[in-house]
């Protein structure tokens, strides 16, 4: 009998599968070489450290609706771990940073977590940008025991519950003490104020609002959400309007700051705006407006003259602090074009606080060790934050201080001292005794190893 | 012999059943000899193939176009996901599979009387306002839906018979995303000997009837309502099969995974690949699922910063497309099986995935039928299905 299998291969449903799964095998086997799995937790513990480079990534939009803004993120990251290179790296080891690209959203931020973690092999996780798409991978990096450091969001899961995501930790304040500091503002200067909350439909809105409401609760006279996504928001400024609503806050992504303005100036609604410092970069927002409107707005920084939000560290538009001192002089040596922006110096500074972390985990690099540093020393930091890290076995939560201040063309004047506080009911305290700090002389933390 | 030879070709169902468990085997050797995130990958392709291989059904088989298959993946996505909210749910994957096809079938069902009634662009507006309308739902009920963050997907553990079996062949325990791999790929060889069975039978040959024309097809007493709505549930239930693969593979199911773009591309994928092959499905998904990723590297080697590669991914998509487009019109197997066919001297267009008619003649019927009548119907290989006469 003459052999049929060649005739059964070239064709049929079923043969394809086997043809495909040839290719398959073909294009994985490129590049599948070396990521042959280590079984020993030795080994795991110290994956992606060398004696002499330390490989770590993040995912970040660079392309897609969240890139304006946000794609600057990273390359701050890349500009401050090329300095400390330039001047000899941590314990002798150069930082290798890979950034993905994730488009902001779920389904690709878990297959580029999953390159990073399983094919580029990298020690940790630094600055992964964004709830939902950080959500779509805390559990994978959780599970996988990858130290997954400085979330670039202010939702409280990343660190609320350390018991649950050991190798979590968060970096910027939170949204609730964010909003419980707005509030406890509008309560003591603005106590007629009718509010009404324009709210992004996620954790930023929820937990901003939960902060707002512990203050002026009573104060609240209509509450509006937004989708991301859905660039309509005229239903929702109307709906304010309509509520006789003098004083908006607004927990937004900059891109419905620059909506909400807009939708404001065409329907002359113009209550005093607050929003959550993570809607209010007035030259983004400023070149947002301009684009939206196709120019009928002029796009300068002034745009939000008057409006009122909050700052958790010196921004670009303080050029005469040391820190941005410090940042401008290390965008000007490793930077890659264009300026200095808030965006950058926000790589920059979560670079800084995990330069200092490595430090502190010592010459002996491990993911364990470099967790439980964090959690022993963490919150001595010292850095341009305005307010200590929350850092301990009990709280795996960022920066704890904030300051109200109002726009004014581009920069922030301060209406408040720096106030720190923490979750649920503590204290809003007035402390400015980490606002001082200046960078050490040679831009590169000086943070002693724990035992 | 010849019996015997004649059961075992491909063309027969007792040998599309052999080579599916030849598959299945391949499959899981595969994913077992490459690396952690290559299996990752695969698992992406094995949910894009299975809601592809059932949208080339729909589109190809029955000429009705759906935009709204990301739609049906995210119905899927959410059964799985409320089905496995916690590590202590427990519930088995194969009953976390079965109701994310029965959910999805309930909903096909609704929308494919509705989809019976339409055609051409209408067909596609109302299935696009599926695909715009399900993630808002998800949004509007976030109190059991998880609203804009999603919900998450625990991945029950690998079962022990599964680890040891696995262990025992390869020595090493299997991650939780190798796992996810292997059922996606006996759920994708699955689906395919499934639908390759369903396109060879009866069924197939009226879903093809009532596409090619609509009077002949009544008039042979074909109910063009009731095959339409059969094809759209079928598709449907796989494209839930997909939904549900997807969320055990990203783990999580957030409206902003689901929006019109999964959508257009599936669609873009069984272009690709050809319309109306089950093959063509399956590498219009490789092609989707790998190329990104190895643009960018390639972007990256090349020394393109990081913004500059990721912007590269969307740029050779583009192209491959435009390029598929002009240069192979029915698709990257579409236009190998004319090729083929022309050089075997013998003029036909489109064909569902049958082997070229070239079997022994009058030894198998039902192949021959399954070629396609001729040249002389232009629009059965064209990307969009053929509009109504009526």
């Amino acid at each position: 009998m003459r052999s049929t299998i060649p005739d059964k291969l070239r064709r049929g449903p079923a043969a394809a599968v086997v043809v495909t799964l040839a290719a398959c095998a073909a294009l994985s086997a490129c590049g599948a070489g070396e990521d042959r799995e280590e079984s020993a937790d030795a080994a795991r513990n110290t994956v992606g450290v060398t004696d002499d480079t330390i490989k770590v990534g993040g995912h970040f939009p660079l392309t897609g609706v969240a890139a304006p803004g946000y794609s600057e993120i990273p390359t701050g990251h890349q500009a401050y771990f090329d300095y400390v290179n330039a001047n000899g790296g941590v314990n002798g080891r150069q930082i290798e940073w890979v950034v993905k690209d994730d488009a902001y959203n779920p389904t690709n931020t878990s297959s580029v977590t999953n390159e990073l973690v399983l094919q580029d092999e990298i020690f940790g996780m630094v600055g992964g940008l964004g709830t939902p798409t950080h959500g779509a991978v805390i559990d994978f990096l959780n599970d996988e025991e990858v130290p997954d450091l400085f979330v670039s969001s202010g939702s409280r899961q990343w660190g609320e519950t350390p018991e649950d995501y050991p190798s979590t930790f968060g970096w910027q304040p939170d949204y609730v003490i964010e909003g419980k500091v707005i509030g406890q503002y509008i309560a003591e200067n603005l106590p007629n104020a009718k509010v009404g909350l324009f709210l992004q439909d996620d954790d930023l809105g929820a937990d901003g609002e939960a902060g707002v409401r512990q203050f002026i609760d009573d104060q609240v006279v209509e509450t509006v959400h937004y989708t991301p996504g859905n660039t309509d928001v005229a239903p929702q400024i109307a709906k304010l309007q309509a509520a006789g609503v003098d004083l908006v806050v607004g927990f937004n992504v900059p891109s419905y700051t620059a909506l909400s303005q807009l939708v404001a100036l065409k329907t002359g609604f113009s209550p005093q705006w607050i929003y959550s410092n993570v809607g209010s970069d007035p030259n983004l927002v400023g070149s947002l407006l301009a684009n939206f409107s196709e120019g009928a707005v002029d796009g300068g920084a002034g745009m939000l003259d008057g409006v009122i939000t909050t700052e958790y560290m010196p921004g670009a538009d303080a050029p005469e602090d040391p820190w941005v001192q410090l940042w401008q002089k290390v965008w000007d040596e490793h930077g890659q074009d264009g300026e200095l922006t808030n965006y950058r110096i926000y790589g920059m500074a979560e670079a800084y606080t995990f330069v200092q972390a490595l430090q502190a985990a010592g010459e002996d690099l491990t993911r364990e060790g470099i967790v439980a540093a964090l959690e022993e020393v963490g919150a001595d930091f010292e850095g341009p934050g305005f307010g200590p890290f929350r850092y301990s076995a009990d709280s795996h939560l960022g920066l704890s201080g904030l300051q109200v201040v109002q726009l004014k063309g581009g920069a922030g004047e301060p209406l408040t001292p720096v106030l720190v506080t923490d979750l649920g009911d503590a204290e809003i305290e007035e402390d400015d005794s980490a606002a001082g700090d200046a960078p050490p002389e040679s831009g590169i933390p000086e943070v002693d190893a724990v035992d | 012999m010849a019996a015997i030879k004649q059961v075992l070709a491909p063309s027969h169902a007792t040998g599309r059943l052999l080579l599916g468990v030849v598959g299945i085997a391949v499959a899981v050797a595969v994913i077992s000899m490459v690396g952690e995130f290559r299996a990752t990958q695969l698992a992406s392709m094995a949910y894009l193939g299975v809601a592809a291989a059932g949208l080339t059904l729909l589109t190809g088989l029955n000429g009705q176009l759906s935009l709204g298959h990301g739609a049906l993946m995210a119905i899927g996505a959410y059964t799985a996901a409320l089905l496995l909210p916690d590590a202590d749910a427990g519930t088995p994957l194969p009953v976390v599979l079965l109701a994310a096809v029965a959910v999805t079938v309930l909903v096909g069902a609704v929308v494919g009387v509705a989809a019976a009634r339409l055609h051409g662009p209408y067909l596609a507006g109302a299935t696009l306002a599926l695909a715009v309308a399900v993630p808002g739902l998800a949004i509007y009920f976030g109190d059991t839906l998880g609203g804009e963050q999603g919900l998450s997907v625990s991945v029950p553990d690998v079962p022990v018979w599964l680890a040891d079996a696995i262990f025992f062949l390869t020595g090493t325990d299997p991650s939780r995303g190798r796992y996810v791999s292997y059922v996606a790929w006996v759920v994708l060889v699955i689906v395919l000997v499934v639908l390759a069975n369903l396109a060879r039978s009866r069924t197939g040959r009226r879903w093809r009837a009532v596409r090619d024309d609509e009077i002949a097809a009544q008039l042979v007493g074909i109910d063009l309502g009731r095959n339409r709505v059969l094809a759209f549930v079928v598709s449907a239930a796989c494209a839930g099969l997909g939904g549900a693969l997807m969320a055990l593979a990203v783990r999580l199911t957030a409206p902003s995974g689901f929006t019109l773009t999964l959508s257009l591309t599936l669609v873009a994928a069984i272009v690709l690949g050809g319309l109306g092959t089950l093959t063509g499905a399956v590498i219009g998904a490789a092609l989707l699922t790998f190329l990104p990723q190895v643009v960018t590297q390639f972007g990256g080697g090349i020394g393109l910063d990081d913004v500059q590669s990721a912007q590269l991914a969307p740029f050779v998509y583009g192209l491959v497309m435009v390029l598929v487009v002009l240069l192979a019109p029915a698709g990257l197997v579409g236009s190998l099986l004319r090729w083929r066919m022309r050089r075997a001297g013998r003029r036909t267009s489109a064909v569902l995935d049958g082997p070229p008619p070239s079997v022994p003649s009058g030894s198998d019927s039902s192949d021959s039928s399954d070629s396609e009548p001729s040249d002389d119907s232009p629009t059965s290989t064209q990307p969009t299905p053929r509009g109504a006469h009526s």
